[in-house]
């Protein structure tokens, strides 16, 4: 039998092998997605992939500006109508509120982002879209208008939270200091606790547009997936991460090398914006 | 017009509640639009027969509750081990330098990369290279990779939150480092451990496009973690978008929801139950 001393040596060992693997997924994530990125990259090109505008595999056409543009499009809208929301809503909770309502709302808020992508999906499908297809009048209403609506749902909550932490985080005296000097509580709220808050803010907007940008299942439920470019809040689109799940199964050789590509694509955008929201956290915290 | 600063006040607040409001509204919206549509075809007919198939999405859903089951158990048999080692050793173990600063950093952004792409490598990976073909394993490894970064960070945070002072306690008696880990942090960390592993359960449940990807989608009844699979999430998109059965989706759907918040429900209760115990131990 091992000693105890002899177990506590052994055990530092293995702590480490586990400790790491995290970061050996990650390299090997990057170096696999590279790795059958390649035949396309070599065949194709990254250029002529990524600002392509024709998307006919069976044609060997593998353009994907159309699906770049589609899935920044979506995220945009969607932000533009998540990030109002969650900021009022995360003033009502850090301020505004009774602690009463708050007890209420937070765990509600919270819920949501515990619901499956496919179940957003799915009431966007038979419940938003066919609104959207009476007002606009063509189609089954699947549009950058139901995706981005959908989207701003799904991405609410994550923006709420850290909006609302990042504001309840400020130091007492900012909110003290305002009121003695005879602001009212909302100009308190405007002029100093938001503006003081908004590295966090930021943070929690920019870790929304990750999320926003890599939903899938959501995406091809709602969005109509025609590789065109979006012409208007109700045209169809076809997002990155859609191409992938919708062609993945019957994709062979450079077809699939490509989606691999739309992965790295993916995969790059959101390493960038995840670091810039990571970043934006750490200044705050100096 | 000047509009006072009162009138500006209350113009603010009305918005705010308003934002809060329909945050709420949405919420309640989506459950009670699935549960109430969807509830009328759940029977145990429902769920203990398999989908038949075809336009129609005849049939229930027995197999998928199974494919479910099945990948919740064999990702978090996986999981656990994997992600409390590492949080043990990041919480313990690892010296505060660059190196550590480095590999923390890129862990979290690796729990940012879109489920997508985890689906991809998985497909590339576990799928073809390892031939484990489209399976439950296949689908299992690839959210073992995909929650990994999570569980890590949930499990450290809980041990980071165990007094420095039981620990040097321990140490004092003559207790090795790693019993004091086993014996006293970790049984103290116990309820945050364990609020991340149903969090990740309530996400494999939820995960649908990395299973898409990975888990080949037959809808027949599995044997084994090497038989193909259909959870029930995966389960929801396809009748959606193969099948015009939409009240089987919303039932399916309304199965799913439940699940979650019951899951949520249990993290809560847990959480609350085991903290108090812990403070009525101390």
């Amino acid at each position: 039998m091992m000693s105890r001393y002899a177990i506590d040596r052994w055990s530092s060992r293995v702590v480490l092998a586990f400790g790491v693997t995290s970061f050996v997924v990650l390299v090997v994530i990057a170096a696999f997605i590279f790795r059958e990125s390649l035949p396309a990259l070599q065949e194709v090109g990254l250029f002529r992939i990524l600002f392509g505008t024709d998307w006919y595999p069976s044609n060997d056409k593998f353009g994907i500006l159309t699906m770049v543009v589609g899935s920044i499009v979506v995220t945009i809208v969607s932000l533009g109508i998540a990030v109002p929301l969650s900021l009022g809503a995360a003033v009502l909770l850090a301020e505004v509120a009774p602690p009463r309502v708050r007890a209420l709302v937070r765990p509600a808020v919270e819920l949501l982002v515990g619901i499956p992508s496919v179940v957003f999906g799915l009431v966007g499908m038979v419940a938003l879209a066919p609104l959207i297809a009476d007002i606009s009048g063509k189609g089954s209403g699947s549009s950058v208008l139901a995706a981005s609506i959908v989207l701003a749902v799904m991405v609410l909550p994550t923006i709420t939270s850290i909006s609302e932490d990042a504001i309840r985080a400020l130091p007492r005296t900012y909110k003290e200091g305002a009121l003695a000097l005879g602001a009212t509580h909302w100009q308190t709220i405007w002029r100093v606790l938001v503006p003081a808050a908004r590295r966090g803010i930021m943070a929690g907007a920019i870790l929304g547009t990750g999320r926003a940008i890599g939903e899938t299942m959501a995406m091809v439920m709602v969005i109509g997936n025609s590789p065109i470019f979006p012409t208007g809040l109700f045209s169809t689109a076809r997002t990155l991460t859609g191409n992938i799940a919708v062609e993945i199964a019957a994709a062979v050789g450079i077809h699939q090398s490509v989606l691999y590509v739309t992965g790295l694509v993916l995969f790059v955008l959101v390493m960038i914006i995840n670091s810039a929201s990571l970043l934006a956290y750490k200044r705050r915290a100096d | 017009m000047r509009v006072s600063p009162r009138t500006t006040e209350k113009l603010a607040f009305g918005a705010i509640w308003t934002s809060g409001a329909i945050a709420v509204l949405v919420l309640l919206f989506l459950i009670g639009y699935v549960v109430v549509r969807g509830a009328p075809e759940i029977s145990p007919e429902f769920l203990f027969t398999p989908p038949r198939g075809g336009l129609g999405g005849e049939g229930g859903i027995s197999s998928c509750i199974v494919s479910t089951l099945w990948i919740v158990v064999v990702t978090m048999l996986l999981l656990t081990p994997l992600g409390l080692g590492a949080a043990i050793y990041m919480a313990e173990y690892a010296p505060e330098n660059r190196l550590i600063g480095f590999i923390r950093y890129s862990v979290e952004l690796l729990a940012g990369v879109p489920s997508i792409v985890f689906g991809l490598f998985g497909y590339a990976v576990f799928v073809t290279v390892m031939s484990l073909h489209f399976s439950i394993l296949s689908g299992a490894l690839t959210l073992v990779c995909l929650l990994l970064p999570f569980l890590t960070r949930t499990a450290e945070e809980a041990l980071r939150a165990v007094p420095r002072a039981q620990r040097e306690a321990a140490l004092a008696l003559g207790a090795t480092k790693w019993q004091v880990v086993t014996r006293v942090v970790v049984p103290a960390a116990m309820p945050g451990i364990i609020t991340g592993v149903i969090l990740c359960i309530g996400r494999t449940v939820s995960e649908s496009a990395p299973l898409f990807v990975t888990m080949g989608g037959s809808s027949g009844m599995p044997d084994g973690i090497m038989s193909p699979g259909r959870t029930l999430a995966v389960h929801v998109f396809y009748l959606a978008m193969e099948t015009n059965a939409l009240e089987k989706a919303l039932a399916t759907g309304a199965v799913l929801v439940v699940l979650i918040l019951v899951t949520n429900l249990l993290t809560n209760w847990i959480s609350t139950r085991l903290q108090a115990r812990m403070m009525g131990a101390r």
